[in-house]
């Protein structure tokens, strides 16, 4: 660790870990439920369970993105952090507003939530992934700032590198899109088609941006490769981001009341969506390739490369599978979707803090090398059983939304089963999908091991 | 490929590409916002319709079910739930959505279930309003047929 205040990143990663065990396992629990519809019911409905499982998520991101950001911004910049203090600080507030919306959502009804929080005052609730109440939205508007504004505060008075300027710019694109999230019009397509500028240009945007950005930094300190060259693929790979993500946002306005020529647009500009990934691949793969150091922190490396495959698969290939417009008539708002969500946010985001957790938490716990090789081989027998148990599941989602869409959407509607018949039938691929979400588990308590594993001691 | 080209013009294809998007997408934007109104029959809205859609957010109905195929994917499609469970009549829906709503949830053992959430009547009548109201909507005559 080249800078003392690197040291703030480490709550931020720990927590994110943290949280990530909260999500699996709310998650199993929705999958549960989708089995055995009394399991946990009327305790802890279905509705609650999952915005507890994707507000976790996104919550976990956030702490994920923060800690890699302060981990690599004072080493990109060559200084310390503006204020470590103010990350402190931050943290905390963070953290605290975190649990206590969960509670919120945990302990009373979601209506009473609403109640309680002055929702009419401002009514932003109720919405899917903006669930929280108005107050905690604010607090993450005031969290955003502060983090914004030590990032900013420290490229400005320190070293410009290709990867701050481009994470910075991903910041302020993420913070800019978030407050959409405050317009809740009283009409349902206007207020669809404004939702999206929050959930879309977030994820497949400016997070890429970041992405991008994290992707590139641990592959310069992995690989050795000079910036020139890492520079110039982070700007393809942006560039393309870019140019398919804003346009491809139209692949959500087919179907819910906005205008027709969305159908060719969004069909068009989208199928360009896994070109950015597909790079990202050939970026990470290259760099590993023409590496100049053989750098001891091996697993560090193959989370930068699974980011990159696991990213493609899940945000590219899953995302084209239903991308095209006459293909979204029959697959919209089916069990396709939620495949494709939960690969690509494993394999791109969830994956790229994993990336930076494995190369920075052995440097700040004084392991400048990384971890010993014991530590790496537990790391790696964890990597793989999160990856396959992801694919897994994603696959098993995949086999239920095509049954689904046999069953329910294809026929004519005198020899179309209805919802319920049709989810009864699938039941056993459902099933199939908890097994795997098991091994998810497994995989990241694997992973929590693999930091407490003692190595025999190398006498000097 | 990349061997051709240079850190230059990467950042050259970045803010072009990056500017040219940002254009398109803003362009199309505008026009939808102003084509949304009529899409949508935007003056139907009435006040019942809007009180209906805070009924909607505030007790979460897109954690469980789709509407006009988003949101969750536990329970039906409700986007089309006045032409499915109402066969197009307001009164008929109207009546159907009370004694549902009263009913829940259903003692069928494992069945998924969906909350009781002790709505007055003028919430449901508000609630039916807003769904019959979004059924409305031309959204390119999705879902392919009535099951949703």
């Amino acid at each position: 660790m080249k800078y003392s205040s690197q040291m703030v990143a480490k709550p931020y990663f720990i927590f994110a870990l943290i949280l990530l065990a909260g999500e699996i396992v709310f998650g199993l629990s929705m999958g549960v439920q989708y089995l055995y519809g009394d399991f946990l019911f009327p305790a802890i409905p279905f509705n609650v369970l999952r915005m507890v499982h994707t507000n976790l998520l996104i919550v976990l991101l956030l702490f994920g993105f923060m800690g890699a950001t302060y981990y690599l911004i004072p080493e990109e910049s060559e200084r310390e952090l503006w204020s470590p203090m103010l990350a402190k600080i931050t943290f905390w507030v963070f953290a605290v507003a975190g649990v206590a919306t969960i509670l919120g959502y945990l302990l009373v009804p979601y209506a009473t939530l609403a109640e309680l929080t002055y929702n009419n005052l401002l009514p932003t609730m109720g919405r899917e992934f903006l669930e929280q109440p108005t107050i905690t939205k604010i607090g993450i508007v005031l969290v955003v700032l502060s983090y914004i504004l030590n990032t900013t505060m420290t490229v400005i008075k320190g070293r410009k590198t290709t990867i701050s300027v481009i994470l910075l710019t991903g910041l302020f694109g993420l913070a800019f899109f978030f407050l959409f999230a405050f317009y809740v019009p009283e009409n349902l397509v206007m207020d669809k088609f404004f939702w999206w500028f929050v959930v879309h240009l977030w994820v497949e945007a400016t997070w890429e941006l970041i992405l991008g950005a994290l992707l590139a930094f641990v592959l310069i300190k992995t690989t050795g490769v000079d910036r020139e060259h890492i520079d110039k693929w982070l700007y393809l790979i942006i560039a393309m981001t870019l140019i398919s993500g804003l346009a491809g946002t139209g692949h959500h306005f087919f179907f819910i009341g906005t205008p027709g020529y969305w159908l060719w647009i969004g069909s068009i500009a989208s199928a360009a969506e896994p070109i950015p990934f597909f790079l990202m691949i050939l970026f990470a793969y290259t760099m590993a390739r023409n590496r100049r150091i053989q750098h001891d922190n091996k697993i560090a490396l193959i989370w930068a490369k699974g980011t990159a495959v696991v990213g493609f698969l899940g945000a590219g290939v899953w995302g084209f599978l239903h991308t095209l417009a006459p293909i979204n008539y029959y697959t919209h708002g089916t069990q396709l979707t939620a495949a494709h969500g939960h690969l690509a946010f494993f394999g791109a985001y969830v994956m790229i803090c994993f990336t930076l957790i494995s190369y920075a938490m052995p440097i700040l716990r004084g392991r400048p090398h990384g971890n010993g090789p014991k530590a790496q081989s537990v790391e790696l027998t964890s990597f793989w059983m999160m990856v396959i148990g992801m694919i897994g599941l994603t696959l098993a989602l995949t086999a239920a939304g095509i049954i689904q869409i046999q069953l329910q959407r294809l026929p004519d509607a005198a020899d179309a089963l209805d919802f319920m018949s049709a989810q009864a039938a699938i039941s056993t691929v459902y099933g199939v999908r908890l097994a795997f979400g098991v091994m998810v588990l497994v995989g990241l308590l694997t992973y929590f091991y693999s930091f407490f594993v003692k190595e025999e001691k190398v006498t000097a | 490929m990349a061997e051709r080209i240079t850190k230059n013009m990467a950042r050259n294809i970045y803010f072009g590409g990056g500017l040219f998007a940002i254009l398109v997408f803003t362009g199309l934007s505008v026009d939808t916002v102003k084509q949304i109104p009529k899409l949508s029959h935007d003056d139907k809205i009435t006040e019942s319709v809007a009180r209906g859609k805070v009924v909607w957010e505030e007790n979460n109905c897109v954690g469980c079910h789709t509407i006009m195929g988003e949101g969750a994917y536990y329970a039906p499609e409700l986007g089309n739930a006045f032409a499915r469970l109402g066969a197009n009549d307001e009164a008929a829906f109207k009546t159907y959505l009370a004694g549902w709503m009263a009913a829940q949830p259903l003692d069928t053992p494992d069945r998924r279930k969906m909350p009781q959430f002790h709505l007055s009547p003028e919430q449901v009548n508000h609630l039916a309003d807003f769904l019959i109201w979004t059924s409305r909507v031309n959204n390119q005559e999705w879902p392919p047929n009535i099951k949703g």
